[in-house]
């Protein structure tokens, strides 16, 4: 983290006073953006439809989010504070990239607070903290096809989603029943958006399943190698697939978060000296840093106004 | 056999396909009734595989019709579907059996969840009835119920096909297409997957249409014969009459033994 080089104001929020000159705010020009921002139109009106688009070479590798980068260089705007997340943290190489990028290229407020963000992009993670209708969460998305392990065929996939012909997903759990006992796929776990369109949600764990249903806040997803955007427009449904006999069920653990106690988070196991000693710890390290937060204050608060 | 108070399942009206100056079948004219096997001899290069892909709902013909007999709108124009319609009808009263397994079978899941897709296709979600099912097809296949869990590319060619039959028949369709389903095969494996076809399609009551080189699986398995050459159909009628009594010359060198098939 970089926090060094930046001023942290009072809302926690870094701003960025060195913008880079020579560049178009936030790095593509607007006649890239209008085009992306149509493809997004389009998405948020068919929800879960894969909308191709003329994808950007990026000054990044493909494979290092350049999807969702475009989305949210795309949508941001001057007063937009931005929170950008690898795994559930704010620290990677990846995220700290990323967020300097639009630092730098568009000048915006960045913040590792999940409620102070109005853009958060994301890899691989949907925050613990709830998000609200005036937040849009940006994804990260390798591969947008849900149906291609099944057909590599895209004229066959193309067709099989017009015309909702879905049954052979139900092909993959059962495999993984049959083989298993119970499915075992743990991330990217296919769901059916508003009854219609099967959608990836990007290889983010089922854990963070539930949180898409009927999420407050705009879902944006973009796949810049494959050249696809999609979207969850707000309080949508969005429903994991299985059979009657085998619901859906998310991970949990025996243990809860080292360090701020958690229960109800999604935790990674952490290996902290070269005795591999392990703990659990939640993936989400600014919820992580907002729970510890509030056990240290809480009996402050309570004193203060006595309920 | 008396038919004709019922309506033809499938019914095939001047039907034509070219691939540029290529013929690949001309001008050809039949019906097929419920329950009923008719069988497609020829050559190699006469039209065979293009009929029964015209006829299968898999080429759009240059000219002609090809009407199935819907359970609901009766005799319908295949080709005047909409395609989810047709592809509907592909994968619930038909049936589509590969010369190549590969082309039928999902090589990269079990053979339980290759007999099952059908049942998932049209929205079957329970785990544990497609599973009962799946397994009561693979002993109807007369396969070992221990495969089930097993991948394709670890059977052997005669299974191969036997798995394609059960994941078709899954679904009771009341048309099946075949072609060549038992070349390539060991002449005994052959045997025994011809007389399981048999006593299947008999047991079921399911229209056939079969393609072969070989006249001999045409005795065992046909009611019917068609004779094709030059993608044109030659003689047609019931398989003993046109085998022992044939009436078209070439149908007569064919069976004499004198041209190869
Ligand atoms: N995709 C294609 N493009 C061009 N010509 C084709 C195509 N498929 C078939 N043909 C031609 O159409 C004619 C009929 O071919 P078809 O495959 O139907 O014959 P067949 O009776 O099935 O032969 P075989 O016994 O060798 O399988 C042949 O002359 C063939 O070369
Ligand atoms: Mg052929
Ligand atoms: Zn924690």
């Amino acid at each position: 983290m970089t926090a060094s080089s930046q001023n942290k104001n009072t809302n926690g929020s870094m701003e960025n006073p060195e913008i880079l000159e020579g560049y178009n705010f936030a790095y593509l020009d607007d006649q890239t953006k209008r085009m992306i921002r149509r493809a997004i139109l389009k998405a948020v009106a068919i929800p879960g439809y894969q909308v191709p688009f003329g994808s950007r070479e990026m000054p990044l590798p493909f494979g290092w989010g350049t999807g969702g980068i475009q989305v949210t260089a795309s949508i941001i705007g001057q007063d937009d504070i931005l929170k950008v997340i690898d795994q559930g943290s704010d620290d990677t190489t990846n995220a700290v990239n990323i967020r300097n990028f639009f630092g730098k290229t568009a000048g915006v407020d960045t913040t590792e607070k999940t409620n102070k963000a109005t853009v958060i992009q994301t890899r691989h993670r949907i925050p613990e903290t709830p998000l609200s209708k005036d937040q849009i969460l940006v994804y990260q998305v390798p591969i947008p096809e849900p149906l291609r392990w099944l057909e590599h065929r895209e004229t066959e996939t193309r067709k099989m989603h017009a015309l909702a012909e879905y049954g052979v997903m139900h092909v993959g759990l059962y495999e993984n029943i049959a083989h298993y006992g119970r499915v075992t796929t743990s991330y990217d776990y296919p769901v059916q958006v508003d009854d219609r369109y099967i959608m990836s949600p990007s290889p983010i764990p089922k854990f963070d399943n539930p949180k898409m249903d009927k999420m407050p806040a705009l879902q944006l997803f973009g796949a810049g190698r494959e050249k696809r955007i999609y979207a969850v427009p707000p309080f949508t449904k969005v429903k994991s697939l299985d059979f009657d006999d085998h619901p859906f069920t998310i991970e949990s653990w025996e243990e809860s978060c080292a360090l701020c106690g958690s229960s109800n988070s999604f935790l990674d196991e952490v290996i902290t000296d070269d005795e591999g000693t392990r703990m659990f710890v939640c993936s989400d390290s600014n919820f992580c840093k907002e729970q510890i937060e509030k056990l240290t204050n809480a009996p402050l608060l309570q004193n203060g106004d006595g309920s | 056999m008396t038919m004709s108070l019922q309506n033809p399942l499938l019914k095939v009206e001047n039907l034509s396909h070219y691939y540029g100056d290529q013929i690949g079948c001309e001008n050809i004219n039949f019906d097929i009734y419920n329950g009923e096997v008719l069988g497609v001899v020829g050559e190699s290069g006469s039209g065979k595989t293009t009929l029964l892909k015209l006829i299968s709902g898999l080429l759009c013909p240059n000219a002609g019709s090809v009407a199935f007999d819907t359970r609901i709108e009766g005799l319908r124009d295949i080709y005047k579907m909409s395609e989810p319609e047709r592809r509907l009808l592909m994968r619930t009263d038909w049936g589509i059996v590969y010369q190549n397994p590969k082309d039928g079978l999902r090589m990269n899941v079990s053979a339980g969840a290759n007999i099952g897709e059908r049942l998932m296709a049209i929205g079957n979600r329970n785990y544990a009835n497609i599973r009962s099912d799946s397994s009561d097809w693979l002993e109807k296949v007369e396969m070992d119920l221990e495969r089930m869990d097993h991948f394709p590319e670890t059977f052997s060619g005669g299974m191969l096909q036997r798995l394609q039959i059960a994941r078709n028949l899954i679904t009771k369709p009341r048309l099946v297409f075949m072609d060549e389903p038992t070349s390539g095969l060991d002449v005994s494996v052959q045997a025994r997957l011809l007389d399981l076809v048999r006593g299947l399609v008999s047991k079921l009551g399911i229209a056939c249409v079969i393609v072969s080189h070989d006249l001999g699986v045409m005795r065992l398995l046909s009611h019917r014969l068609m004779v094709m050459k030059s993608g044109k159909v030659v003689e047609q009628g019931l398989t003993d009459q046109v085998l022992d009594d044939p009436q078209d010359p070439y149908t007569q060198l064919l069976v004499s033994s004198i041209l190869p098939v």
